[in-house]
């Protein structure tokens, strides 16, 4: 089998006396959309910090196709290739549209500036659905299309791996169906993407695959089908009673 | 800014430089004043502006400066002399931010207002107990209206380079980082590099100035070089004016110069306590500076 694009290998992180993810692996393949799920508190987002480089790890490796990247800083990581959007939706409130995908433009892999930068800017934009948006301020916009610029800026780095923390959590049936067809159009591409998310017609309709953590360790992994019907992962959301 | 109102203002500041032909005494004393406090303020709102990481170090910086002069003056011609103090300043700021611009916003607030205290004592121990002195007389040749146009050519050094900034890759670095800094990271930004590489750059402006500065005096110590005060009329200046423009902290800084002339005059024994009550006025009745007022009132105009 070929390289996998990411592989996570016994990754640890605890804060205090709290082990927040505990000896994790998985394997992103080159071109699949990978699903991350777990109940809250599962350590979802600390695993997707530990690969952005927001976080260190206390043990365990992250490789990227075949360099160790392990606790590099997340700007060269963004430089590597690995772009992210945040569970708690941030952009640069003050500046336009425009300049917070050429945030991600100007010192991302592949980087540019001036005319060919604000010409991809102008596309990137489009690409999520705001078109002649370019010199509105980031917070005036609604919750929705702060998250599509979000998106874009993490595109505007040309990323070969992008991590979605929650990204459609929130949206309404419209938006929802918006969402998932542009991420579906991001894969039909050849983008990688590794997704954590709740929005179970989401999960169905977008991953290839699945890994489910439950207190900071993996339970299951496999095709969303599969994995969402196994007896542990129904326990992990419902409670020990249920199931 | 943009090329033509950048030509305006160096063609301004040309105009202004006649101005010690016109008087040396009073005039000049004043315009020595506001173009000091200009280039520190400027100098200042350089890297405290977009990045809201609030400086109290301008004492250090100036200090150094003034007391480079006051030990090397005698020794090396004037252009060594303004090097020498250039480059201590730059050389103490990169340890500084090597040590401190890692950490959050509060903690370098704190580390940078202990930096003049700490470079003053230690400037004052050396004094005491290796050269057996407690100040230094300054013998350089240079005269005041050549102070005046050390000052106005610094001034139109920093509105060049800052020009520059505004348009180049890392001017908008910093300003992301401003904005976000977690973002800037995960958008490939070297965010400790950048704001290191814009805290060295300002504090070379302000460890200059304190050079040009120090012939006023024909005698210093540390406590009149590090001087704290310094550091918090140079904020409450470009506050005022407003940090996130270049030519905003100097619009801050002609009121203020010629209010505390004015209170440093008639009360000279209340100072510390006007100069408190004025930091609070400005940081309550203008948050956003005069340039933030002009430009609601621009707004309003056009509405
Ligand atoms: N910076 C931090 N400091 C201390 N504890 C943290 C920190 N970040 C996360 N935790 C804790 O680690 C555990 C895992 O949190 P994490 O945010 O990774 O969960 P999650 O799976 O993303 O949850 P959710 O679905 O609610 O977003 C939680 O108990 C959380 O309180
Ligand atoms: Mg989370």
């Amino acid at each position: 089998m070929s390289v996998p694009l990411l592989r996570v290998e016994g990754l640890t992180r605890a804060f205090g006396g709290l082990v927040a993810v505990q000896d994790l692996s998985f394997e992103v393949r080159e071109g699949e959309i990978l699903g991350l799920l777990g109940p809250n508190g599962s350590g979802k987002t600390t695993a997707l910090n530990l690969v952005s480089g927001a976080l260190a790890p206390d043990a365990g490796r992250v490789t990227l196709r075949d360099r160790d990247v392990t606790g590099l800083a997340p700007h060269r990581l963004s430089r590597l290739g690995i772009a992210r959007t945040f569970q708690l939706v941030r952009v640069l409130p003050a500046m336009s549209c425009a300049e917070n995908v050429l945030a991600g433009i100007a010192f991302g892999r592949d980087a540019a500036w001036g005319g060919a930068a604000w010409d991809r800017a102008r596309a990137l934009l489009a690409r999520v659905g705001l078109a002649g948006r370019e010199d509105h301020r980031a917070d005036t916009l609604t919750y929705v299309d702060q998250k599509r610029l979000e998106l874009a800026r993490a595109l505007a780095l040309s990323p070969r791996l992008l991590l979605l923390d929650e990204w459609l959590a929130g949206l309404n049936p419209t938006e929802l169906r918006e969402g998932i067809a542009l991420i579906r159009s991001l894969r039909d591409e050849g983008r990688t993407v590794l997704m954590v998310e709740h929005v179970m017609d989401a999960i169905r309709a977008l991953t290839d695959r699945c890994v489910v953590m439950n207190a900071g360790r993996r339970i299951a992994e496999g095709p969303p089908g599969a994995v969402l019907a196994e007896r542990e992962v129904v326990r992990a959301y419902l409670g020990d009673e249920d199931a | 800014m943009s090329g033509t109102a950048l030509a305006l203002a160096l063609a301004a500041l040309l105009a202004l430089g006649t101005v010690p032909l016109l008087d040396d005494g009073f005039w000049l004393a004043l315009a020595i004043n506001i173009a000091q406090y200009a280039v520190l303020a400027t100098a200042w709102a350089l890297f405290s502006g977009p990045t809201r990481y609030i400086s109290l170090a301008t004492a250090a910086f100036f200090g150094i400066g003034a007391y480079t002069v006051a030990v090397l003056g005698e020794a090396l011609p004037w252009p060594l002399v303004l090097l020498a103090a250039g480059g201590i300043g730059v050389l103490v700021s990169l340890l500084v931010g090597l040590a401190t611009l890692r950490l959050s916003g509060v903690y370098f607030v704190v580390f940078t207002f202990g930096l003049a205290e700490l470079i003053r004592q230690l400037v004052t121990w050396f004094e005491v107990n290796v050269a057996r002195s407690i100040g230094r007389y300054v013998f350089v040749d240079i005269t005041q209206p050549q102070i005046y146009w050390q000052l106005l050519g610094l001034f139109g050094l920093l509105l060049v380079i800052g020009t520059w900034l505004s348009r180049s890759r890392l001017g908008f670095a910093l300003r992301v980082i401003g904005e976000d800094e977690v973002v800037a990271r995960h958008a490939g930004i070297d965010t400790a590099r950048v704001k290191i590489a814009l805290f060295a750059l300002s504090a070379l402006f302000l460890s200059l100035t304190g050079a040009v500065m120090a012939p006023r005096w024909t005698y210093i110590d540390p406590a009149i070089a590090f001087n704290m005060t310094t550091s918090f009329q140079v904020l409450i200046m470009a506050l005022l004016g407003g940090a996130q423009s270049l030519l905003g902290p100097l619009l801050g800084v002609i009121p203020l110069v010629l209010l505390f002339e004015v209170l440093g005059a008639n009360f000279p024994n209340h100072f510390s306590i006007l100069l408190g009550a004025a930091f609070m006025l400005v940081v309550y009745a203008v948050p956003r500076g005069i340039v933030g007022l002009l430009a609601r009132a621009r707004r309003r105009a056009a509405a």
